[in-house]
This record gives structure tokens, sequence and C-alpha cells, in this order.
């Protein structure tokens, strides 16, 4: 069985993200990038389903400029067998992103493609969904805990309120919720040999498939500052404060 | 032109986000019918006041749906409307996205503001950034932040069509639903969020500070990524951007300084208290009250003051 994951390179989580002073896109000149926290789940995964037997091969792709090459590496020291790098123009929205997915995993007869459940750049939760449908394949979303038997998928996914179990037949989408697993961390040596491995380039716009972005971002802002707040002197007095002031206790 | 709310699943009556939703499709200025899916209350739907029709979705499959299912019968009803629109809640983030793909769509996420037919304001980088997005002419799928709108009032008169439901396809079903363990709230619905970061200093005096203070609130706990790596609290309580992003109407900090990913996934919190011993802790500047002090006073002087309270 052969899983297909996708990550995506976004901004790191410990840096202020700022709008560029024109307002038309986010900042990102000198910033530190990551893998996507939540790929970094569905990597872990493919890769203990791998080292379990269950899985054959784990092949990693990303989409964008050369550096998601860096991504990409660093995917293959934590355990992916091959990395896929899709040439892409930069502004790739979720539809796009889900085609070019359907045709790696038809082209690789993947079983199973495994994903964050959400990019923590734009946090839209949608590329799982989409890819599922294009290749007209059930789909586990926000996945907490997942068991492969034979072509039997059983999944635990986040739902409102608490969580649902699933039963799917492969082939199959996953998404990864932060609860699946503790990703492992990258070895240096692992990481020096990641180097010396080829990437494969695929050339997206030479595919035939329509790229173009259905969204378009029109203007980025740093969301209005919260009121000032005050200083307490003493627990009876935030306790009062919060009842009469803000009236959000009894 | 019309427009297709989907309703949340409640267990009775009508989900207040339902109502939200019908509220915000309002902007379109168009009828507005309403999919009511599986054994939910019918009747209560019809009064909705907006709603021109509800349609009634019935079949065993759909009261639990899996995506596909769901998906394939709001797929069948696209033909007949330009925008289709959900509260973003887990029902919608499953199934409208297979929908949007099915259609070559784009699909928006969690608007926040509804600017113009197709032009959006969103939250990105948790909240961090709002961004405007203009989806193309045509059909219109996304999600709202509900809260952020009006509840639809309760006095319409909406008819009833029962709607034909496609057989599942059976590749996947819904074997089981566990609701959130024990008597504290989830985590992202919570009313009150009570949080802690790595100056609780172990896993025993986390849960001894913290789990008494959020029973009197009836809050959820969270906890800071540097507390969850510190193995004081399981990941699941985790606050932020890596987390889950909360909005409750208190969010208590405890002992913990307000690093960019945790503050990030707590802005739109409606009052934000925070206690630390450092009274120049980024979170001492984003709260709304602040009180410098050690925690572990002041966290049980709060206790003994607060009355218990019911929950909701």
């Amino acid at each position: 069985m052969r899983i297909i994951v996708s990550i995506k390179r976004v901004v790191d989580h410990n840096v202020q993200v700022r709008p560029r002073s024109d307002g038309s896109d986010i900042d990102t000149t000198g910033v530190r990038m990551v893998i996507n926290p939540f790929d970094e789940n569905a990597l872990e995964e493919a890769v203990r389903l791998r080292e379990r037997g269950i899985a054959s091969e784990v092949v990693v792709v990303s989409f964008g400029d050369a550096t998601v090459q860096e991504s990409l590496r660093q995917a293959i020291a934590l355990g992916a067998n091959r990395a896929i790098w899709g040439q892409a123009p930069a502004a790739l929205d979720q539809l796009a992103v889900a085609k070019l997915l359907r045709h790696v995993a038809q082209r690789e007869e993947a079983s199973l493609v495994m994903l964050g459940k959400q990019a923590i750049d734009e946090d839209a939760g949608q590329t799982a969904q989409m890819l599922a449908a294009l290749l007209d394949w059930p789909q586990a979303v926000a996945v907490s805990e997942l068991a492969i038997d034979g072509d039997t998928l059983h999944a635990t996914r986040e739902v409102d309120g608490g969580s649902e179990s699933l039963e799917i037949r492969l082939p199959a989408v996953v998404s990864a919720d932060l609860r699946l697993n503790a990703p492992r961390f990258v070895k240096l040596p692992d990481l020096m040999k990641a180097k010396r491995q080829t990437i494969e380039a695929l050339d997206c716009t030479a595919l035939g498939i329509d790229l173009s972005p259905r969204l378009q971002r029109a203007r980025v802002e740093t969301p209005p500052p919260r009121p000032a707040g005050q200083r307490v002197g003493s627990v009876t007095e935030l306790i009062a404060k919060l009842r009469n002031e803000a009236q959000v206790i009894a | 032109m019309s427009v297709l709310v989907l309703a949340d699943i409640a267990a009775s009556g009508v989900a207040l986000a339902t109502r939200q939703a019908v509220s915000a499709a309002q902007h379109w200025g168009a009828p507005i019918d309403l999919l009511v899916l599986g054994s939910t209350d019918v009747a209560a739907h019809t009064q909705i006041a907006g709603v021109r029709r509800v349609l009634h979705a019935d079949a065993p499959q759909l009261a639990q749906p899996v995506a596909e299912d769901l998906a394939r019968v709001l797929n069948g009803l696209a033909d007949d409307y330009t925008v289709i629109l959900a509260a973003h809640g887990s029902l919608a983030r499953n199934a409208l996205p297979r929908v949007a793909a099915l259609r070559d769509v784009g699909m928006v996420s969690e608007a926040v503001a509804l600017l113009g037919p197709h032009s959006y304001q969103r939250p990105i980088y948790a909240g961090n950034l709002l961004a405007t997005v203009d989806n193309r002419p045509g059909l219109q799928v996304l999600t709202v932040r509900a809260s952020r709108f009006e509840a639809a009032a309760l006095n319409g008169h909406a008819d009833c069509v029962a709607i034909a439901v496609p057989a599942t396809e059976g590749r996947s079903r819904v074997t089981g639903h566990k609701t959130a363990a024990g008597e504290r709230p989830e985590l992202g619905n919570a009313r009150v969020v009570v949080s802690g970061g790595r100056s609780l200093g172990s896993a025993e005096r986390f849960h001894a500070c913290l789990a008494p203070l959020a029973d009197r609130l009836g809050a959820a706990i969270g906890a800071t990524r540097a507390a969850v790596d510190s193995g004081y609290a399981p990941n699941e309580w985790q606050v932020g951007q890596t987390g889950t992003v909360v909005a409750p109407d208190l969010y208590i900090a405890v002992g913990l300084s307000g690093a960019l990913q945790h503050t990030a996934g707590i802005k739109d919190s409606r009052v934000i208290v925070a206690i630390n011993q450092d009274p120049e802790a980024p979170i001492m500047q984003l709260a709304d009250y602040s009180l410098v002090a050690d925690l572990f006073d002041a966290v049980p002087e709060l206790v003994r003051h607060l009355q218990p309270e019911a929950t909701a």
C-alpha cells in the first residue's frame, strides 16, 4: 500500500506575521518557514504505518517554488521514502492543490492520501475534502486515531461536542488532527542523508490542469486592537470587575 | 437567485448557529431555503424568520451523515441556488468543501463579514490577520462564524418540502459517536476557559490548581504549547494557532506568558483575565484585567470567592 502525504510550507508559528505596507498580502521577507504542524502529524502517522508493515511506501509531495524542497528533504529525514516537488505558481488555492493531488494520487496508484486538517496560515481546512470529492473517495477529516485492517480504515475524528468513529473502505483521504500523534524530531544525520536524495520535479503547469485561483486575496490587515486593559490590585477587585463591569460571571 | 442554508443538527429545537446562519444569508437579499437533515425537529425550523422553505432530507444515513452522503444531497440541490452557506461547525466543514470541488468552485471558510455578493472578510493565521477575499462570481460556497451574526427570530412560518435522498454509497459509515467526556464543556465551544502555562510546574500542580477553578466556573481547561510539551497537560488541551482556537466569553490565563501562537488563538475571547507574577509578560498587555500575583495564592483565593455556578 502506498501513502501520499501532502505537506505545505508555512510561516513558523513563533513569527509575528504582518501585512505588507500596501496591505496586498503578508510580508514573508526573511521569515522562518516550517512544515505545517498538522501536516507533520499526517507524515508521522504515515511513517508509523510503514514501520508497522501496513504501508509499503510513503511519498511526500509539496507544491510551490524551489524553497519547498527544503521541507521535502526534512520530510525524507523524518521517514518519507521519496519526494515530489510540484513546481507551481505560489498563489494556488485549495481547489488547485486538490486537483494537483488528485493527479499525483492517481499516477502513484495510492491507497491513502494524508494531510493536515488545515494549514496554519490560511486556516481553510478544505483541501482533504476537495481532494476526496475529486477522486470520488471517502474521507476522514480531523482524525485523532487511526487503524488499518486490510482494506478497512477505522478512524476517530474530532467533531463539535465530541468525537465520531468512522469505518471506511480504502482508498481514502485522511486529514490529521494534532491529537493523532506526537511527531518525532528530525535527526541531523538523517537530514544529511536526505540532502543527497533526488527530489522529483513535476511541472504542474504542463499537466493541463486548470490552476487559476477561484479565490483572490484583495487585502490583508491587522484586526482592530483590543481596548487597553486594566490592572487590578487583588482577587476581590478582580471578581467585582468580572461580576459588575464585564458581567461574565454570576 | 436564492440562498441555501444547511441547518446544524440539533438534539431538540433549532441550533442557535442555524438561526445565526439564516441571518447571515439575508446578506444577498434573496429567498432563503433551509436544508434540515434526518429526524430533526422540522416544525421548529419552519419558525425561523426569513426562511422561505424548509427542505427536509429524511433518511437514516443523514441522522449523523458522512460527508460523502451529505455532499451528494447538497450537490443535487446546487443547480437551484447561487449561495450555499452554513455555520462553521464540523458538519459543514466536513461536507461543503466536497460540494465546492464537485462544482469546480472555490470555498470561503469561516467568513466573519460579508462585504459584497462574492467578497468576504475572514481570519487567517489564527486570527492574527484579517483577509479580504474575492470569490469568483457564480455559485458561492461558504461557512460563516455564526457568533458574528444576530440570531434570526422564531416568528416565521415557512413551507416544508420533503426532498428525495440518494442512497448511501456505503464505502464509509459512522460507527459511533462520543460526547465530550465528563462534566466539562468542550474546549472549542466553552463559555469559559481556564488555561495554564509552564509556571504551574508539574502535571499534578496543573490539575490541582486549575481543576477547582474550572469546576466553579463550569469552564473547559486549556494549556499552552509549553505546558503540553512539558507533559503537564494532554495535547488535546492545547490552545492556540497550533492547537484549538477559542473565543469564549471569559478566558482566564494562569501562569502563562502569552507566546504569539497562544495569544493568536485567544484574541476573539470577549474578556481575557491574566494572572501572572511578571507584570511585563505579553499576556498582561493583552488582558482586559490583569492581576500581578503568585498564582498558587491567587487561584485558590478566586475559587473560595466564587459561588458554584450551574453549567449551561
